[in-house]
């Protein structure tokens, strides 16, 4: 069994999960564009598990054993990025490159290109699929390794999840996890509104799955839960992170408009301001 | 008269040199999509049940699970019907295949209009077009059986994604023998020397250029025959020279006119050699029903054509 976490280790996640957030903010505001709403609702859940559950390392990004994470819904890279760099693959101060020309830090996330990316992604929908293949690649060497997969809930919306869904459970991917983060919002509007995926819970304990909930912005919580996940065996897991679009800033929170929306530079000295920041 | 050639359709080779890998190599996995048995993944699948995945009628996530796989180390080789391997999941080729450049080898079989009865729905006549359109795609159309053989094997030792074009009828084998030539991706080869006109088939067309090539001796016409195994990269230097000796070039492939085979060399010779050029190919429209040979003859697939092609360009050319 693992070893409950102390408060002091929680305190200190929540420490990197809001220089992650100030991270994604700089890295918008500077790059003129990108995604800050739905990173910054991923971001405790990347936090946890690059700084909880994950087995991997940082200066050997290609480890064969390491536990992989595959951001399916590739738009959320800023906090990809921001989670990598302060886990140590590749220094903080390349975060300004982003989305430069020149730079390893892509509009979205290419393995190519950065250490520690495990999949390009960017097209909704294909990161899922690319995780089932780890997983069983992961089952065929039977080797040690879990492989993570954080899907949006809009990107639920996409055929081919459930194409991956079926198939994770019909080839008994225990060595599988999804993370949806549930923050109710896709580009258009709320997705009640736009193509409703409830209900979400039920539909994947459908498809042969082991449903969990949590809350997204609780470190706490997603690593008992991820934990949880992890020792179930026979069958993948789902864990739907229910999250709050644009978390951490005020006028961002639960705002539409701030999916693919770039804080004006009031509004970036305001949202550094709410995290504690220098703008 | 015609050559007397035997036929073999190209599944079994496939099918063959499959198992024949996956006793060389552990790194060797098979994908298939409810088509296991008509592409011919089916043998490997009984020898090798760990190693062989079958997604159902899935292609997207049968695709982007491949990319997957390959990101562990794998060879992995996806089979379906080209209709099904292609235009349905372009963009998971582009973006979870080509785009990182994985290990991942599409065998598509069923291609083109010899597909016959099943109709217009199952004859893929654009995936050339589509595919050597995709940045660090490979292209390959064997010839035949024991090409294809040769052209799987030498798939597993290539680096990044390779798109093999596979025919469902049986084709006439015309690498064996005499014309007997290695293979090697990236590389044309000389079927038939000749000074007047060059021939260049791909796919079940190289048969018909050598057939055709015959005809045109008996009008004192000598062809030269290229087989273009590889339609991405191009065998420019073997092209551009022929153009150049010959003065003209005939195309012939079973596929739409619209940026196949015949009009990547076309742009190669306006770059390079610009010599009159005919292309033989499928006209920018859908397939129907009918019995393969009824088809390539309605499409103007036909030796016929080739030779008429050849007159064509010897008149333009005007030496």
């Amino acid at each position: 069994m693992d070893v409950p976490v102390s408060e002091g280790k929680i305190k200190e996640m929540e420490g990197i999960a809001n220089n992650v957030r100030v991270h994604i903010i700089q890295m918008v505001f500077d790059a003129g564009s990108g995604h800050p709403g739905g990173s910054l609702s991923a971001t405790d859940i990347m936090v946890s598990l690059y700084f909880g559950i994950m087995n991997h390392r940082h200066g050997e990004p290609q480890w064969p054993d390491r536990d992989r994470f595959v951001l399916s819904k590739g738009h959320a890279a800023p906090a990809l990025y921001a989670c990598l760099a302060e886990a140590g693959y590749f220094p903080v101060d390349e975060l300004k490159t982003f989305r430069k020309i020149g730079s390893r830090l892509q509009g979205h996330p290419d393995m190519r290109k950065t250490p520690g990316v495990e999949a390009s992604t960017g097209s909704e929908g294909q990161g899922l699929s690319m995780g089932v293949g780890m997983a069983l690649a992961g089952k065929l060497d039977r080797k040690p390794y879990t492989v993570y997969v954080m899907v949006g809930d809009g990107e639920n919306d996409c055929g081919q999840i459930w194409e991956a869904a079926m198939s994770a459970s019909f080839f008994k991917l225990d060595n599988l996890i999804v993370i949806i983060d549930r923050n109710m919002l896709q580009l258009d509007g709320p997705t009640n509104k736009i193509m409703s995926i409830e209900p979400l819970a039920d539909k994947w304990r459908a498809f042969g799955w082991n449903v969990l909930e949590a809350n997204g912005h609780n470190i706490a919580e997603l690593l008992e839960i991820l934990q949880k996940a992890k020792h179930t065996k026979g069958m993948p897991s789902v864990v739907i992170a229910h999250t709050i679009k644009g978390k951490g800033v005020s006028f961002m929170e639960g705002a539409v408009g701030f999916h693919g929306k770039v804080p004006t530079e009031e509004q970036f000295k305001v949202a550094m301001a709410e995290l504690g920041a220098k703008a | 008269m015609k050559n007397k050639w035997d036929f073999e359709p190209q599944r079994p080779a496939f099918s063959r040199a499959l198992v024949a890998l996956g006793n060389m190599r552990k790194d060797v996995v098979v994908a298939s999509a409810d088509l296991s048995s008509s592409v011919g993944t089916s043998a490997f699948a009984q020898e090798f049940p760990e190693r062989h995945f079958n997604f159902g009628i899935a292609e997207q996530n049968m695709i982007s699970a491949c990319a997957g796989l390959a990101t562990t180390g794998k060879v992995v080789f996806a089979s379906t019907f080209a209709i099904f391997g292609t235009g349905r999941v372009y963009d998971q080729i582009r973006q979870s295949v080509c785009y990182p450049k994985l290990n991942v080898k599409l065998v598509a079989t069923h291609a083109g209009i010899t597909v016959g009865a099943d109709g217009a729905t199952h004859q893929m006549i654009e995936d050339l077009a589509l595919m050597r359109a995709l940045p660090n795609m490979t292209v390959v159309v064997p010839a035949d059986a024991p090409e294809t053989e040769k052209a799987i094997l030498a798939a597993a030792d290539y680096e990044g994604p390779v798109y093999i074009r596979l025919g469902r009828a049986n084709v006439p084998v015309c690498t064996a023998g005499k014309h007997c030539q290695d293979f090697e991706i990236g590389k044309a080869t000389l079927m038939r020397d000749g000074n007047d006109v060059t021939l260049v088939g791909t796919g079940i067309m190289v048969a018909k250029c050598l057939e055709a090539a015959d005809e045109l001796a008996k009008h004192q016409v000598s062809a030269r025959v290229i087989n273009l195994s590889t339609i991405k990269p191009l065998d420019e230097k073997l092209l551009v020279k022929a153009a150049r000796e010959t003065g003209c070039m005939v195309t012939a492939e079973e596929h739409s006119h619209v940026m196949g085979m015949g009009a990547a060399v076309a742009l190669v010779l306006v770059e390079n050699a610009h010599v009159p050029m005919k292309r033989v190919g499928i006209p920018d429209s859908f397939g129907e029903s009918g019995e393969p040979d009824e088809l390539m003859e309605k499409y103007g697939l036909t030796v016929d054509n080739i030779v008429d092609g050849a007159h064509d360009v010897i008149k333009r050319r005007g030496r």
